[in-house]
């Protein structure tokens, strides 16, 4: 189209409420904005005055679709604000647990979110009938991160046993193990759908895209590690707030987070294995040679491969931790309440999760800030969706649009998040 | 489309998680989606096919007047509305910030905020008559499964109005009130969650919302009993359903 309006009210197969508005003038983009009309919840405003240990608690309920990531980046900042060690057991099943989210996550998005895109249809329920076989299988999948995580936390959404220091409940040997044959046989079931996003058919758009992650040199890095781009970013995740910023602008509810310099970033899958591609596990490497990219991969279409690597991956490395955890044993974990400040990031199944805060002597938040991965990506998407009309201008208006829609999907945008927390704010 | 009973999902503000209750009924998803004609569901598909709907699901707080509208136009369109979920049953955990100026609480998050034209947050039966309602933070996909069967069926639901006590007994729990001095808010709190938090060394915090006839003042003094701080007590009562009535009195400063 050479000159027109692109808009879509009410961007579908995303979590939140969004709008693309895009107004194209002589073959140029003279408007675009994506429009973030979720309603605003204002979590930071009331979590100060609450107490430290319902942080994990009230924090999971800014995201249904990734309450552990919220519960983890949680307990790390108050962890690291109270000088708390936790013990091996710990960490190793607070990463099981973080990886049955990215197993429950990853299969929602490939095959209900963004399938559909790819094959043709308008969602994975006029998909069934067609690609039967697909469907039941990602159900399984889906089943598996979401039985896995509800053993370890209690239930799916908003899971309730993780604590300071560990968890109130612990899965029993026997339980790991029956998850651990299932995860045994959803491992091809992974590596299908390394092969089923390898025959799909991906637009080519790339640029010189600045991506951000965690990393760490022994393992997969998920709730820890230091925080890294491909730009030469190289610091304590806890300074988080000193290299990444965010801008109000008009149309969003969500602020838009830059590098210190002004440009965008991406987070999520695609930059975390083009940063640690080599931290990924044996069979994730062969899914990844499955999916036909090769990584690093400069196009953000490739999310959706790197989502198929980050499935096998994360259940390989499932099997590993159960395999090594054996019995889990009742820890006794104390600690004390302290004033001060600390600051975590993790890597939820989007991308970097930052939370900051700081406490009174009786552990009364006085100071919150939460950063959700869509927030850091919104700004990229833009810049992206800019680049990538700019290119498709030659297209009918209709199929342009649906190929807008299928660019932002393909960043698994969760608007839910992103509404509610954005800025660093002291109170008094 | 078909003769199926046309179902639809609103969200307002959220987290998502209730909805997502639909999609994690993967064992009996497929079975479901033989039974209805999910109509609108925007978190899933991107065909909408307009109202009327047999059942409309409210998902989510009303938080600013853009939503009352569609709210309303919701209600006009369902048959039957039905809340779900902490937020749309009782304001959710946002509406805990009811209780502070709301100039400080736009400023907490936005710098700019007069382009976020928020109002306090209230639960859909502020605004609407609602014919049904699923309390929970997130709602228990097992209530649900049990509320649609019902609905299909034409018989009234069985929504558990009892306290979570009833579970934890019938789950053989020992008391983490009576016994350990936890501050526990199940004596309160409605059930359908086969005491979850309990089970696991928890205390109950409260997000399945008020049970009937809940004795929340006594609940209040036992708390006092156990040495609770005031603005302790204030944070059990104001957390998911902090805008009922018996919460605002167990939660007064």
């Amino acid at each position: 189209m050479e000159s027109g309006r692109i808009k879509v009210d009410y961007l579908s197969r995303l979590e939140g409420e969004a709008a693309l508005d895009v107004t194209i003038q002589n073959g140029e983009i003279t408007d675009l904005q994506l429009n973030v009309f979720e309603p605003p919840r204002f979590f930071q405003s009331f979590l100060v005055g609450r107490k430290y240990y319902e942080l994990p608690e009230i924090t999971a309920r800014i995201c249904g679709i990734c309450p552990v990531s919220y519960q983890m980046t949680a307990l790390s900042a108050i962890e690291r604000a109270f000088g708390v060690q936790v013990s091996e057991q710990t960490r190793s099943l607070r990463k099981l647990y973080a990886l049955s989210q990215f197993i429950q996550s990853h299969a929602l998005h490939i095959y209900m979110l963004a399938a559909p895109d790819f094959l043709g249809y308008e969602s994975v329920i006029s998909m069934a009938s067609a690609y039967p076989e697909e469907v039941k299988r990602a159900l399984r999948l889906k089943r598996l991160g979401n039985d896995l995580t509800a053993l370890i936390g209690g239930r799916e959404v908003h899971p309730v046993t993780p604590q300071i220091g560990g968890f109130s409940d612990l899965p029993s040997g026997k339980s790991l193990q029956a998850v651990a044959k299932r995860l045994t046989v959803a491992m091809e079931e992974a590596m299908d759908t390394a092969r089923l996003v390898g025959q799909l058919s991906v637009p080519n758009i790339e640029w010189d895209l600045t991506y951000v992650a965690l990393s760490q040199q022994q393992e997969y890095a998920v709730n820890g590690g230091r925080l890294v781009s491909n730009q030469g970013l190289d610091i304590d995740p806890a300074d988080y707030r000193d290299y990444l910023h965010e801008r109000h602008i008009s149309h969003a509810n969500a602020l838009h987070s830059t590098m210190g310099n002004g440009s965008s970033f991406l987070v999520g899958p695609l930059a975390r294995v083009n940063l640690n591609f080599a931290q990924l596990s044996p069979r994730a490497k062969e899914a990844a040679v499955l999916t036909g990219v090769a990584f690093p991969s400069n196009n953000p279409f490739h999310s959706v491969a790197a989502r198929a690597v980050e499935l096998v991956h994360s259940i390989e490395e499932s099997l590993q931790i159960i395999d090594k955890l054996a019995e889990p044993r009742r820890e006794n974990g104390g600690y004390i309440v302290r004033a001060g400040c600390g600051a975590a990031v993790t890597e939820a199944p989007r991308g970097i999760l930052s939370h900051s805060y700081c406490f009174n002597e009786q552990g009364v938040v006085l100071e919150a800030d939460i950063v959700a991965p869509t927030s850091r990506n919104v700004h990229n998407i833009e810049e992206g969706l800019r680049l990538f009309i700019a290119k498709h201008l030659d297209l009918p208006e209709e199929e342009l649009r649906q190929k807008c829609e299928m660019f932002i999907r393909n960043y698994d945008p969760c608007f839910s998040c992103s509404v509610h927390f954005l800025k660093l704010r002291v109170h008094g | 489309m078909s003769g199926l009973p046309k179902v639809a999902i609103f969200k307002f503000a959220s987290c998502s998680g209730c909805q997502l209750e639909f999609l994690n009924l993967e064992p009996v998803l497929l079975d479901l989606l033989g039974m209805v004609d999910i109509a609108h569901f925007v978190m899933a598909r991107s065909a909408v096919s307009p109202g009327p709907y047999d059942i409309g699901f409210v998902e989510g707080s009303i938080v600013n007047a853009e939503d009352v509208g569609r709210l309303k136009e919701a209600r006009a369109e369902s048959k039957l509305l039905v809340a779900i979920g902490a937020c749309a049953t009782h304001g959710g955990l946002q509406a805990i910030s009811n209780w502070l100026p709301m100039r400080e609480v736009e400023n907490s998050v936005y710098p700019n905020p007069v382009q976020t034209h928020p109002l306090k947050s209230f639960p859909v039966s502020e605004y609407v008559k609602v014919d049904a309602a699923l309390s929970g933070c997130p709602i228990n996909k097992y209530e649900l499964v049990e509320f649609i069967k019902s609905a299909l069926l034409g018989v009234t639901p069985r929504i558990r109005p009892h306290s979570v006590c009833v579970e934890c007994k019938l789950a053989e729990n020992v008391c983490l009130l009576v016994s350990e001095g936890k501050p526990c808010l199940g004596p309160v709190i409605r059930a359908g969650c086969s005491a979850l938090c309990p089970s696991r060394a928890t205390p109950c915090t409260g997000c399945h919302g008020p049970s009937s006839d809940c004795n929340v003042e006594s609940l209040r003094n036992t708390f006092v009993g156990l040495g609770l701080h005031q603005s302790d007590i204030t944070r059990h009562f104001r957390k998911y359903a902090a805008l009922d009535a018996e919460f605002q009195k167990g939660g007064r400063t």
